[in-house]
């Protein structure tokens, strides 16, 4: 035993007389991880959540969360003896005094919008392959709250430097409080101490964005983390890899080098874009006021489908016995994204219910495979798209020679028609890719290569394709349409009779597949080449 | 003639001659317009009012009328100014191409000196703003940076931009970018309020102040990129794409080859 | 039996094909070297970040294709970073990759449902826990102990109560009053209609007292936009041509529909556009909504000539300014 064995056995010896971590680190340093890019996405938001925890505490030590007005005496000239709050100019101060200032500045700014795209990319990823299914279903909602509370910690921390174009964003926040109806006015001027903009909102958001917001945040990336160690991950069909078995790398080396070695990458690509991109030049916007707004005012990306939503909200306001309702505001800013994230949220459970599929799901499915999920998938996005793009119609309007009114109106009709032709699409889509590798399995791959026979029949060479090739391509279950009764044994009718009925016909228009290539029918079709 | 034969059913044949069609169609057409422009700027003429009138006749007066009266097509000019008529055709927005609400500036089609004799001619038909001289556009020395800013974005942020690149307005419209604008033509622009913009009379934003916005353009224009490209300074919609493509492209990359078998 | 359907196999994991790194150990050498380089090139990058942060003046500006002229010290800090950070990462990756084992593990997963057994003994245990608690025996102890946990969660609401004064009729108040005059925004001047000419704009707020400071939240309600148009332009009943003044119109510069400043006059349209939405004002016709989603005009203010002849309010805007809100009448 060389020396730094023996120090090294002390140390683990001390540990684990108090602790007992012998037995479960040993357990765990040989966990099996299997290895798929796709697999990386929710890495990118962890990673990306530490960046911001380091960048963002960098930057507390220089900001003032305080909208007092001082004079800027720093060294950006334009803005040389204006009036403004503490937190502008201390932003100023970290983007200009401070060296490093502005790089920290932008990496934190980056990293957010990475962490966003991430949270978006891996929802995808975990949404086309099903894994919310049983027993991650409450791994899923979790995400969900995630990603909703991701998008208001990115508003509340781009709303701190107090500039005219997130100050322009918090106005039209204070505008969507406002507007509920009954205790609207009330929560706006608990909110905001009184009046907007008033002196409070910049503060008390600042404790929400550094202190209550991560707390949050840590405590449900820690379970939604323990869910995926415990439950160990999903993994995608192949040979070798059943319900019952994880097949991939160690935890150590392997899995520690490349995921470690992903943190570093992470970091790496957000430094490199806060060193060669600027993002929110708040010198340039100049400080808040209400007097003033700049043309193209946007929330940032991930935001930006509510702007879109907004903007192209018909102009309805209901005027009653004294009362206010303005829809215009209610329903593209609370109740429609309502809508969807109590959706997004509750999918698991109405595939569940359509499909009647109450077994552990540990494969993977490939997308092409669940055509009304893809689908559905497909027609979210195609909406979620359509809001994106209208909100930012202005800037789209003068870089494309369009105008806004024609975007408008493009926006109003495409969020209600394409959606469900996106839906018929994919679906079919799904079907023709599924079409063709039962085509690939029965008949093999077809490699060009004419060959002219004996009689002078030309036919195509085609290869049969390998073993592992054959059962990725079949070993998905195809899932049989469910049939629940409308009468019970006795011929009554059942009091859930209409429930039933329609979901049956979900079930059955969810079960819609091409049947499977079988061993039976390869066999028969071989004696026919 | 076999190898020409052979030439001719070479591979590169179609792209070489492809490539030697467009570069002649190209040089030919950059000389024949080059030959337009050379005729129509050599004359060296006097500045007369009765100049003037004669480019306006022949240039002008089929929209603005042929006493500048104005008609169905175009507003009347009397009283606009040589302010006006410098902004407008010195900038090339007129003639105009095409009649609709957007005049865009372009090259212009007359010369300094035409220019002038234009803007004479109009300034005789009534009163109105005069061209700012060189004493008058002093920015340097009269205007001030900080306080340009500030009235830049309470009174030109909300069509322009927050650093004047332009921004959309309804139908099609839109306010251009004052990068690259001469000093002279933007004060009279604030004056005569061309087209879609407002006027800014000297009462309401006084001409000290009219220098300190174009001494906060100009050093808008002339600040390099602090924290890095500038991915145009319209905002978050491009860090947005900048983000969806170049950010988790490389991120994506690099996972694809981290999962990827070594060979 | 020749009528059941055979299903397709699973061929099982294929064979472990090996990396050049496991069976040419001249291979290995080289990807060694790959990995020490890679953390070499990281040190460096480290290296340009301390030398940048040291010793790079931070007003050297040098031009970069597509990126325009770019300040050397930012660069320097940034790409020194960057290199750091992603050279550590690709070498540890490339170093798993090629060196470390690649042949797959297999782990076999577990039920996760607890015997049935465990299941009868965890209810067996809740429930003699809570028949040794004896709340069902003990109704009273249950109902007051209801009361009182149920009535402190009231005390969070109420110590937040001071979050805000009420909104009272903060909202539907400005600070224009009859007689308040019209002054610049920046400037404060006073302006007289001879200042404006047609087609001008006029950024403008109330006049305060000299020394009086206005706290953004009065520029919230008090923004007021003036705009001169020739008087035969306006299509306006007699009350709305009354509060007008030569030609000269005032409209509260807070948007209607979310509270952005509308100032976005288009000369030749007449029209008012808000650039957050593209709400569209027709300013003719009292800023009535022409376009977007903004429900109601611009509230139009009354204004009038005082004795010296400088804009004054004739009275306060005859409805709440800014967004609508539940108590807002119209």
């Amino acid at each position: 035993m060389t020396a730094r064995e023996r120090i090294a056995g002390n140390v683990a010896g001390y540990v684990d007389d108090r602790t007992g971590a012998a037995k479960w680190m040993k357990k765990n340093l040989t966990k099996v991880f299997p290895d798929h890019w796709s697999f990386l996405l929710g890495e990118i938001c962890l990673y990306s959540f530490v960046i911001l925890l380091l960048s963002g505490t960098f930057l507390t030590f220089w900001f003032d969360p305080s909208m007092r007005e001082v004079v800027y005496d720093g060294s950006y000239e334009p803005l040389k003896g204006l009036e403004m709050s503490a937190a502008y100019a201390s932003t100023l101060d970290i983007s200009f005094e401070v060296r490093g200032g502005l790089l920290m500045r932008q990496i934190h700014h980056w990293a957010a919008l990475i962490f966003m795209v991430g949270i978006v990319v891996h929802l995808l990823r975990v949404y086309f392959t099903g894994a919310f299914r049983k027993p991650r279903e409450f791994n899923w909602i979790i995400g969900v709250g995630l990603l909703t509370l991701g998008i208001v910690e990115g508003f509340l921390g781009y709303s701190l430097p107090d500039d005219l174009l997130s100050g322009t964003g918090i106005r039209i926040a204070e505008a969507i409080i406002q507007a509920l109806p009954l205790v609207g006015s009330y929560l706006a001027f608990f909110a905001f101490g009184g009046a907007f903009p008033g002196e409070a909102f910049i503060p008390r958001i600042y404790t929400v964005h550094i202190l209550l917001l991560p707390g949050i945040f840590l405590a449900l990336i820690t379970v939604h983390l323990m869910l995926v160690w415990y439950q160990k991950h999903t993994q995608f069909p192949g040979p070798g890899r059943t319900e019952k078995n994880v097949v991939g790398y160690p935890l150590m080396p392997v899995y520690m080098a490349k995921a470690g070695g992903f943190f570093f990458i992470v970091f790496g690509v957000t430094a490199f874009l806060g060193a060669v991109a600027s993002i929110n030049p708040i010198w340039l916007y100049g400080p808040y006021t209400p007097g003033q707004v700049s043309a193209g005012s946007q929330p940032d990306w991930y935001m930006g489908w509510l702007d879109g939503l907004v903007r192209m909200a018909p102009p309805l306001e209901t005027h009653a016995f004294g009362h206010t309702i303005s829809w215009n505001i209610l329903i593209p800013g609370l109740i429609l994204p309502g809508i969807m994230f109590t959706g997004l949220a509750l999918y698991p459970f109405i595939e569940q219910w359509a499909t009647g599929d109450k077994r552990e799901h540990h494969l993977l499915d490939r997308p092409r495979n669940t055509p009304n999920r893809t689908a559905i998938g497909a027609m979210a996005l195609t909406f979620t798209l359509v809001s994106l793009i209208n909100g930012g119609n202005d800037i789209i309007a003068t870089t494309f020679h369009l105008t806004i009114n024609q975007m408008m109106w493009f926006s109003r009709i495409a969020i209600i028609v394409l959606p469900p032709i996106a839906f018929v699409v994919t679906k079919r889509l799904c079907l023709s890719l599924q079409r063709a590798d039962r085509d690939l399995v029965l008949h093999g791959r077809e490699t060009g290569r004419l060959v002219r026979m004996p009689n002078g029949e030309f036919v195509e060479v085609h290869e049969p394709i390998s073993a592992e090739k054959a059962w990725l391509l079949t070993s998905h279950e195809q899932i049989a349409p469910l049939e629940l009764p409308d009468h019970d044994a006795a011929g009554v009718r059942r009091p859930a009779a209409i429930k039933n009925k329609i979901r049956n016909r979900i079930s059955r228009a969810t079960a819609v597949a091409v049947p499977k290539a079988t061993e039976t029918e390869r066999r028969e079709l071989e004696g026919h080449h | 003639m076999k190898r020409l034969s052979r030439l001719r059913r070479h591979r590169a044949a179609g792209p070489i001659l492809l490539i030697f069609a467009l570069f002649t169609i190209g040089t030919t057409f950059q000389v024949a317009s080059a030959v337009n422009k050379e005729t129509t700027s050599t004359a060296d003429r006097a500045v007369t009012i009765e100049e003037g009138k004669q480019i306006f006749l022949k240039g002008c007066s089929s929209c603005h009328g042929l006493n500048a009266e104005g008609g169905q097509i175009a507003p009347s000019l009397i009283g606009v100014g040589a302010a006006s008529v410098d902004f407008q055709v010195a900038t090339g927005r007129m003639p105009m191409a095409d009649m609709s609400q957007q005049a865009m500036r372009k090259k212009p089609v007359y010369n300094a000196e035409e220019v002038n004799a234009l803007a004479t001619y109009v300034a005789s038909l009534a009163p109105g703003p005069q061209v700012p001289g060189e004493e008058q556009l002093n920015y340097e020395r009269d205007g001030s940076v900080a306080e340009g800013g500030e009235l830049f974005r309470t009174n030109c942020a909300m069509c322009h931009n927050f650093a004047a690149q332009g921004g959309a307005l309804t139908q099609g419209k839109y306010a251009p970018t004052l990068m690259g604008v001469e000093p002279r033509h933007i004060y009279e622009a604030m004056v005569t309020g061309p087209q879609s913009m407002p006027v800014f009379s000297d009462k309401t934003i006084t001409p000290e102040e009219k220098l300190s916005i174009i001494k906060w353009i100009k050093a808008a224009e002339a600040e390099p990129q602090l924290g890095g490209a500038a991915l145009g300074r319209v905002g978050p919609v491009t860090e947005g794409l900048l983000v969806w493509t170049l950010g988790i492209g490389l991120l994506i990359g690099v996972a694809v080859w981290l999962a990827m078998k070594a060979r | 039996m020749s009528n059941e359907i055979e299903q397709i196999k699973d061929p099982g994991l294929p064979a472990h094909v090996h990396r050049t790194t496991d069976t040419d150990p001249k291979a290995a050498a080289r990807a060694e070297r790959q990995v020490a380089i890679l953390f070499g090139l990281s040190a460096l990058g480290t290296l340009l970040l301390i030398y940048s942060y040291i010793f790079v003046k931070e007003d050297i500006f040098f031009f970069i294709p597509v990126m325009g002229k770019t300040n050397a010290h930012q660069l320097g800090l940034g790409l020194g970073m960057a290199i750091a950070l992603f050279c550590i990462g690709a070498g540890l990756i490339h170093w798993a990759k090629t060196l470390m084992p690649d042949e797959e593990v297999i782990a076999y997963r577990h039920e996760f449902r607890s015997e049935d057994e465990d299941r009868a003994e965890f209810i067996k245990t809740v429930k003699a826990g809570a028949s040794a608690a004896g709340l069902g025996r003990r109704p009273l102890i249950k109902r007051t102990l209801g009361a009182a946990l149920g009535l402190s969660a009231l005390t969070p609401l109420l110590l937040l109560r001071d979050l805000g004064p009420l909104p009272k009729d903060d909202l539907t108040k400005t600070s224009w009053k009859a007689g308040t005059r019209l002054v610049t925004d920046p400037g404060d001047r006073p302006l007289r209609p001879e200042d404006l000419e047609v087609g001008a704009v006029a950024q403008t707020l109330p006049e305060i007292a000299p020394g009086a400071h206005r706290s953004l939240s009065d520029i919230g309600k008090d923004a007021v936009l003036l705009i001169r148009l020739r008087p035969e332009e306006f299509n306006l009943d007699a009350e709305r041509l009354s509060w007008t003044h030569e030609g000269i119109i005032a409209f509260s510069k807070i948007c209607s529909h979310m509270g952005c400043a509308v100032a976005l006059y288009e000369q030749q349209t007449k029209h008012l556009l808000c650039p957050c939405h593209q709400s569209t004002f027709d300013v003719t016709r009292a800023a009535k909504v022409i376009f977007g989603p903004a429900a109601r005009p611009l509230p139009q203010l009354n204004i009038t000539v005082d004795a010296e002849g400088y804009l004054v309010a004739r009275a306060p805007f005859n409805e709440p300014v800014g967004p609508s809100f539940w108590e807002r009448s119209s």
